[in-house]
């Protein structure tokens, strides 16, 4: 710790922070714009300027340390200002640079009102300005489909470039020439090729960067902001959801140590066309091969007709990837009073189940604890596009120390580089039997960390590999006291959520996959739309999207997205989080738990909750984490390790492949947005290019 | 006294007073206007009827900022944006004013930064129905076509004091 002098307040801070961060500690506000808390230090933009005492002239805070500052002759701590007329004066010089090649369109600028350089103005610049020649005009780039460029306005801060280098890990953008003339490019006109890339134009303290699916669509004081939950994949990044009316208009990150930083994914933020288009706004009922809108009664008196007579053995009920906790529990109790034990919620086929304990298929390292692993073995699954901000955490650990990281799966860039080990389970069992050097740094390690991913668990032989991934990380270590580092990764948000709820076939139940071959009479189909069902059976869809479930569907029951409804979601570590309620549900669509407590009345075993606060009271009862929300409950790792590992079985031949083919377009509300097909195509098209 | 109230009376001096300022009056020039042939004078800052204009080459001024919507005290003006289909710029694709709402502040008129959105000189709009009253992007750049001379005079005379 040091002490320093902060407008004649002393303070004790650590000796490696910056003048800028020691201010802030004093609760001095310092105005920047290249500085970024999560990024590199560049102290170009000069805005931070403070004075210190003995300094010939004013210094940047962000690139001066605060063990950097010489004492006092009598050895007092070193003394900075931050609002001496000397710093004014040097911010109101800086902020007359900053505009002089400022465009100053702000009205028709999508950054007005939340723009850096707008309240910086306001606040430490004057209003006047002595340049009366021709300002710079700069060409716009082309970013690709999400990055709208409008170079005039940039101020040559670097964020974007240090963003795009150091946390996407992808260095497609850069700057050209020097002072005056610089200019931010991607060099040859190309779309910038991160699943991460729409985060530059959050950073952008200007206009310079905004985003292109939304622009001029909204200002922002006109919108009606809702924190919320993403469930694209099953990070569960903290999103806030913007509104206006009826509708959404975007989706941006919030700050969450502990999840996503600030940093959200381009399907997270840019899906929100998909919520209003393709939507299910009214109950169907097929009639003669043909889906015709139906209301609601007709819906529920179909469904009943054939439930009613159907035994319970030949009914049955698939969760989706998007169904939140509440609707999931409804279901459940639903089919417990219909006696009805097939039931799953494992479309993709995954073999993880709660029989081996909460932590057989938890992210039980969580995720800001991969900063703490020193060796890392990722099995099966290609962590970039299935959950991009564990990977942006990886690529943050490897970016602070690297440690030796290893891969058994695909082969693909994954932004850092690691050891190929090889593509399937006979490359598992090799490391395992110590046939491998890799085994020799895990074994080395002090915090060891294996990562599983669907790709290693949605296959046939799934428990087995579990059991010897399971068997890997107890033999290296990575289970002890105060380290737990087996962890599965999932793709689906719902997932996580549905485990702990025991949403898996029970005793003599059928899994997803039997029951979509059609083993069954009645199917009711809860969101799943990446299984095929086969034809025979009778199935009742109840979802938002007219995608592949709907199409196969014999009643479909209208739904609410995420942002249509308050629910609860449990993330891959098993962090408990709530979605709240941004906008309504379009047309005569509800809310699932309403819709299945409706229907339960018509078949006859009414649930018991009214309303949303009775079913989750009822929940929390019976299930009391669900209540810790924001918290993750630490499961027993030893016990789940332990039964993992004494599974057994045999491993297949077949090489691990990702479940997420295309990284754009993994569920219905992202298949149904215009801005996700192109991005696809786009990406499809940078793939086919590398190849070539 | 009494003799020169009668005296008074007798010879109608109260009535010829009063007559005499009717005939005055009657030769003055009239203080009231013949309304619908006439009009009052009003000033260059009168703030009527709203209209959107254009510029001399026949361009929407408006770039849909969104600073009047802001500003408008009574909510009357309801803006939606987005990029024009044939050249990509920022334009309204709905511009409604609500004249039943608004309260003929002129607010909307200071926050515009290009002069698209003015008070016009017309005060004459009255309609049978409410419907009527709820502009939209038609109406007003209808009306900007049709005061355009009016409130460019306006402007120009104004512009010293801005």
């Amino acid at each position: 710790m040091a002490k320093i002098i902060v407008d004649g307040v002393e303070v004790d801070v650590p000796a490696e922070y910056t003048l800028l961060q020691a201010a802030e500690a004093a609760g001095a506000e310092i105005p920047r714009f290249c500085y970024h808390e999560r990024l590199s230090i560049a102290g170009n933009c000069r805005m931070c300027l403070v004075e210190v005492k003995g300094a010939p002239k004013p210094v940047a805070s962000c690139a001066w340390g605060v063990r950097d500052c010489r004492p006092g002759p009598n050895g007092e701590p070193p003394e900075i200002s931050t609002k001496s007329p000397t710093v004014k004066k040097a911010r109101e010089g800086v902020m007359e640079f900053l505009l002089i090649n400022h465009p100053l369109d702000c009205p028709i600028c999508d950054q007005g009102g939340q723009c850096d350089l707008q309240d910086q103005a306001m606040a430490y610049g004057v209003d006047t300005s002595r340049f009366h020649e021709n300002k710079r005009a700069v060409t716009d780039k082309y970013l690709g489909p999400l990055v709208r460029t409008s170079m005039n306005r940039c101020i040559h801060c670097t964020r974007c470039v240090r963003f795009t280098a150091e946390v996407a890990g992808v260095p497609d953008l850069g700057a050209l020439w020097r002072g005056e003339d610089m200019e931010i490019t991607s060099y040859l006109e190309k779309a910038l090729g991160s699943e991460l890339q729409a985060n530059v134009a959050d950073l952008c303290p200007v206009g310079a960067l905004t985003h292109k699916p939304e622009a001029f669509h909204y200002r922002p004081w006109e919108l009606t902001k809702t924190d919320s939950v993403d469930v694209m994949d099953a990070v569960g990044s903290s999103i806030r959801v913007d509104s206006r009316g009826r509708e959404v208009m975007r989706i941006l990150p919030r700050v969450n140590e502990a999840v996503n930083e600030e940093w959200i994914t381009d399907k997270t933020r840019q899906i929100v066309d998909g919520l209003r288009l393709q939507r299910l706004d009214r109950p169907f009922v097929r009639e003669n091969g043909r889906l015709r809108p139906a209301s609601w009664q007709e819906a529920f008196a179909a469904i009943a007709s054939r439930v009613k007579g159907t035994d319970p053995k030949r009914i049955g009920a698939i969760v989706g990837d998007l169904a939140a906790v509440e609707e999931m529990y409804a279901l459940k109790l639903l089919m417990e009073s219909l006696g009805v034990t097939n039931i799953d919620a494992r479309q993709d086929g995954s073999m993880v189940s709660p029989v081996y304990g909460r932590g057989s298929y938890l992210f039980n390292t969580t995720i800001a604890g991969i900063e703490d692993a020193d060796a890392i073995l990722i099995v099966g699954s290609n962590p970039r596009i299935e959950a991009s901000l564990v990977n942006v955490r990886i690529r943050k650990r490897w970016r602070a120390a690297p440690p030796p990281i290893a891969l058994i799966g695909e082969h693909s860039d994954l932004t850092y580089p690691y050891e190929y080990l090889g593509a399937g389970p006979d490359t598992l069992s090799e490391l395992a039997g110590g046939r491998h050097s890799f085994i020799e740094k895990l074994r080395g390690a002090e915090r060891p960390l294996v990562i599983v991913g669907q790709g290693a668990l949605s296959r046939p032989d799934g428990l087995a590999v579990l059991s010897a991934a399971a068997q890997l990380a107890r033999d290296v270590g990575a289970v002890k006291d105060g380290w737990n580092g087996f962890s599965v990764l999932h793709t689906a948000a719902s997932r996580v959520g549905a485990l702990d709820l025991g949403l898996v076939p029970g005793e003599w139940g059928l899994n997803a996959q039997t029951m979509a071959q059609g083993e069954v009479d009645v199917l009711f189909n809860l969101g799943a739309d990446e299984i095929e069902i086969a034809p025979g059976a009778f199935v009742i869809y109840q979802g938002t999207h007219g995608d592949r479930g709907a199409h196969r569907a014999d009643v479909i029951l209208p739904a609410a997205t995420y942002t249509e409804k308050s629910g609860t979601y449990v993330n891959t570590e098993g962090r408990v989080q709530l979605a709240n309620r941004a906008a309504f549900a379009p047309g005569e669509a509800r809310e699932d738990w309403a819709i299945l407590r409706a229907l339960s009345d018509v078949l006859g075993h009414r649930l018991p909750f009214d309303s949303l606060n009775a079913l989750r009271a009822k929940l929390y009862s019976q299930y009391p984490h669900f209540a810790a929300i924001e918290m993750v409950q630490p499961a027993d790792g030893f016990a789940a390790i332990q039964a993992l590992a004494n599974i057994g079985g045999t491993l297949g031949r077949e090489p691990f492949v990702s479940p997420v083919k295309d990284f754009y377009l993994t569920n219905p509300i992202a298949r149904a947005s215009g801005v996700m097909a192109e991005c696809s195509a786009l990406a499809r098209e940078l793939k086919l290019e590398a190849a070539e | 006294m009494q003799l020169d109230r009668i005296a008074q009376s007798l010879l109608l001096k109260e009535f010829i007073s009063g007559f005499v300022l009717t005939v005055k009056y009657f030769f003055k020039p009239k203080a009231t206007l013949n309304y619908p042939f006439e009009m009052g004078h009003r000033g260059p800052r009168f703030r009527g009827e709203h209209a959107l204009r254009r510029y001399p080459n026949g361009e929407e001024r408006c770039i849909a900022c969104k600073l009047c919507e802001a500003i408008c005290p009574a909510q009357a003006i309801t803006i939606e944006a987005g990029p024009r289909r044939n050249d990509g710029t920022r334009r309204t694709t709905r511009y409604d004013i609500d004249m039943v709402k608004c309260i003929y502040c002129g607010m909307c008129q200071e926050a515009c930064p290009v002069d698209a959105i003015v008070e016009g000189p017309n005060l004459e709009f009255s309609v049978e129905t409410r419907e009527e009253l709820y502009y939209d992007k038609a109406k007003l750049l209808e009306n900007g076509e049709r005061w355009e001379r009016e409130i460019a005079k306006n402007l120009a005379k104004n512009a010293p004091y801005r």
